[in-house]
């Protein structure tokens, strides 16, 4: 983020230049350049919205796209297995049968929901366990956060894997599987902001004003740690999806006929050695681009974020 | 020094007592005895219940958790059942070709990232950087069975560069490293995740130092960028690796597991997919405890070894 050559002078009047008023003085080897700083945040934005559109688009090509292009994903068609791209299947059929380019769209909306739900759930328990451990302090603060540091410590994969032995096969047990163990760094980063927060002089005012603890989370800290929780919610999704990529390729994911893209590329996995591209590309290819996405989003708005952070 | 060494091992234990109180309430959820497995799934309950007592699986429950913390203080990580042969003497088989590919896996992707990252600092905004900051967010988002397929497919299959899955013949770690273009494909595969995200930390840390005087002050004595780079900037920029490393382990534990799996390589992930798919719970719990504690011997060993490589850092 620093701009070595630029003499601070110069830095210090492109800053002060701007309309949003000069930064404060120790601050202004960060902002180095207005131009560029306003270029980088041009090409930020723009990455941004391009992450933005794919993720809207797996959205409808995944949720709406079915309704265009249905097709047989529930009966195994021993007739059409492994055939090649062209004429009726636009990607070709998988070992079961399945068109192929239907199923992308089958795997894509479980990797979308179990990605969106176990974010949800991780960034709703992560808050709350973090604001209300930054905001009671002392004992209580740090018993509930050297549980996290204990959670924190076992390997989120591996946790997983044990746990999807008994308690796999369905999006809602695999979103809450993995929600349930993911909800540990927002849990940090709410209380470390709570901590900042909680000392500010709007949060003592509304308890001298005699609002009670649950009112003060919910008000006043919550809402002012949310850009540090919304940036996190896009990660979250990101990670989520390759979490239930991994558990999938390795063969714990979602319950037959139900597939995700982790699925699918497990059971590709078999066919590398016959050439079938088609079961692996496309799939692979959806995968990391959706991910990519999400983390561009995510990317941008930390950046975002952090430009507020330093104009204020 | 001293003191904060004794203090960070001492909340290290206690972390690794919880890790292990949480472990135990999941094998106990989870498999409640081994009898089943011993006796036969089709075991009638009186017998069942004769060797619960026997072995000791009918008494309370936190006696059971403190015979099983006092075995795990002797290294000991229970029987595996599937496998008839107890869970350290599997671990101790595995560990050292596991150990060889995570390391090698390290060693590459440190050797890559570092001079990558200062590359990337020193001409940024170029053509170049962008191009390699592409890249490194790419393979950041990818997961690494996909990068490992990918791999397979062109340098195996099409090229036949190195052979698509390690060979059988490779039993031992020394094997392995004698034989370095069978293990080639899982250490890049392995490397290319923290290649990732290593090369984007160093280059931002090189990037703030190469804002700090001392690197204006080397250039005015009139160094040649050689000497300032390998010199000055090599040194100071390497910092944050060190706690990058350290944070790394469960990364590549979950790589090394999937690595494994992918190109059958017999290590301790291979183990614990085999593990996965036999339901043998004392071997899976075993690992994920060998696993949470390297994660937090790996952050003790960072914390300590920054403060010994940056006098500027100060622990108490």
């Amino acid at each position: 983020m620093t701009e070595p050559e630029a003499p601070l002078l110069e830095g210090l009047g492109d800053a002060a230049g701007m309309p949003i008023g000069a930064p404060e003085g120790g601050e202004v080897q960060i902002i180095a350049s207005g131009w560029n700083l306003a270029l980088r945040e041009f090409f930020d934005n723009k990455l941004a919205v391009v992450g933005l559109v794919v993720i809207v688009f797996f959205i409808l090509f995944c949720f709406i796209g079915p309704l265009f292009d249905s097709t047989n994903q529930t009966l195994v068609n021993p007739l059409n297995t492994d055939l090649a791209p062209g004429g009726h299947y636009l990607l070709g059929t998988d070992e079961h049968g399945f068109d192929e380019f239907g199923r992308i769209m089958l795997g894509g909306q479980t990797a979308l929901e179990i990605g969106f739900f176990a974010a949800a759930i991780a960034t709703v328990l992560g808050t709350l366990w973090g604001a209300i451990a930054g905001l009671a302090g002392g004992l209580v603060d740090g018993i509930m956060m050297r549980i996290v540091d204990v959670l924190l410590s076992i390997p989120l994969l591996f946790l997983v894997l044990v746990l999807a032995t008994k308690y796999s096969g369905t999006v809602v047990r695999l979103s809450l599987l993995i929600g349930l163990f993911s909800w540990l760094i927002p849990a940090r980063l709410v209380r470390g902001e709570v901590l900042t927060l909680r000392t500010r002089d709007f949060v003592s005012a509304s308890r001298v004003m005699g609002a009670n603890r649950r009112r003060i989370v919910l008000r006043h800290l919550i809402p002012n740690a949310l850009s540090v929780v919304i940036v996190n919610v896009t990660f979250q999704v990101a990670d989520s999806i390759l979490i239930l990529a991994y558990i999938g390729f390795l063969g714990f994911g979602l319950q037959f006929p139900s597939t995700s893209w982790g699925d699918m590329l497990g059971g590709a996995q078999n066919y590398v050695t016959e050439g079938y591209w088609w079961l692996v590309y496309p799939v692979g290819g959806c995968l990391v681009v959706l991910v990519l996405a999400t983390n561009l989003v995510g990317d941008a708005l930390r950046d975002a974020f952090d430009v507020r952070l330093r104009r204020r | 020094m001293m003191g904060y060494i004794i203090r960070r091992l001492a909340t290290a234990l206690i972390v690794v007592l919880g890790v292990a109180a949480i472990i135990f309430a999941l094998l106990h959820w989870l498999a409640p005895s081994p009898a089943y497995d011993v006796l036969g799934a089709k075991a009638q309950p009186a017998a069942v219940a004769s060797w619960n007592k026997l072995h000791g699986y009918d008494r309370p429950e936190i006696v059971q958790f403190f015979s099983y913390l006092g075995d795990l203080v002797h290294l000991n990580f229970g029987y595996s059942y599937k496998l008839s042969q107890s869970v350290s003497a599997l671990f101790k088989e595995n560990a050292g070709r596991s150990a060889y590919l995570t390391l090698a896996a390290l060693l590459l992707s440190l050797i890559i990232a570092v001079p990558l990252g200062i590359m990337q600092a020193v001409r940024r905004n170029t053509f170049g950087d962008y191009t390699f900051t592409t890249l490194n967010f790419v393979l950041y988002s990818m997961p690494s069975f996909f990068l490992g397929l990918i791999l397979i497919q062109f340098l195996a299959l099409d090229w036949g560069v190195f052979p698509p899955t390690v060979s059988d013949s490779i039993t031992t770690a020394w094997q392995a490293f004698d034989h370095p273009t069978q293990l080639a494909l899982p250490i890049v595969t392995l490397a290319a995740i923290n290649v990732a995200s290593f090369s984007r930390y160093m280059r931002s840390s090189a990037l703030d130092n190469l804002a700090q005087d001392y690197i204006r002050l080397a250039r005015a004595k009139g160094l040649s960028q050689r000497a300032v780079l390998f010199h000055h900037l090599l040194r100071n920029a390497c910092l944050p690796m060190i706690t990058l490393i350290g944070l790394s382990i469960p990364t590549l534990l979950a790589g090394n597991l999937l690595t494994e799996y992918l190109f059958n390589y017999p290590g301790l992930g291979l183990l614990f997919y085999t593990a996965l798919g036999n339901l043998d719970y004392n071997v899976l719990l075993a690992y994920v405890i060998l696993g949470a504690i390297l994660t937090v011997l790996g952050n003790l060993i960072a914390d300590v070894a920054i403060s010994i490589a940056d006098p500027r850092v100060r622990l108490d």
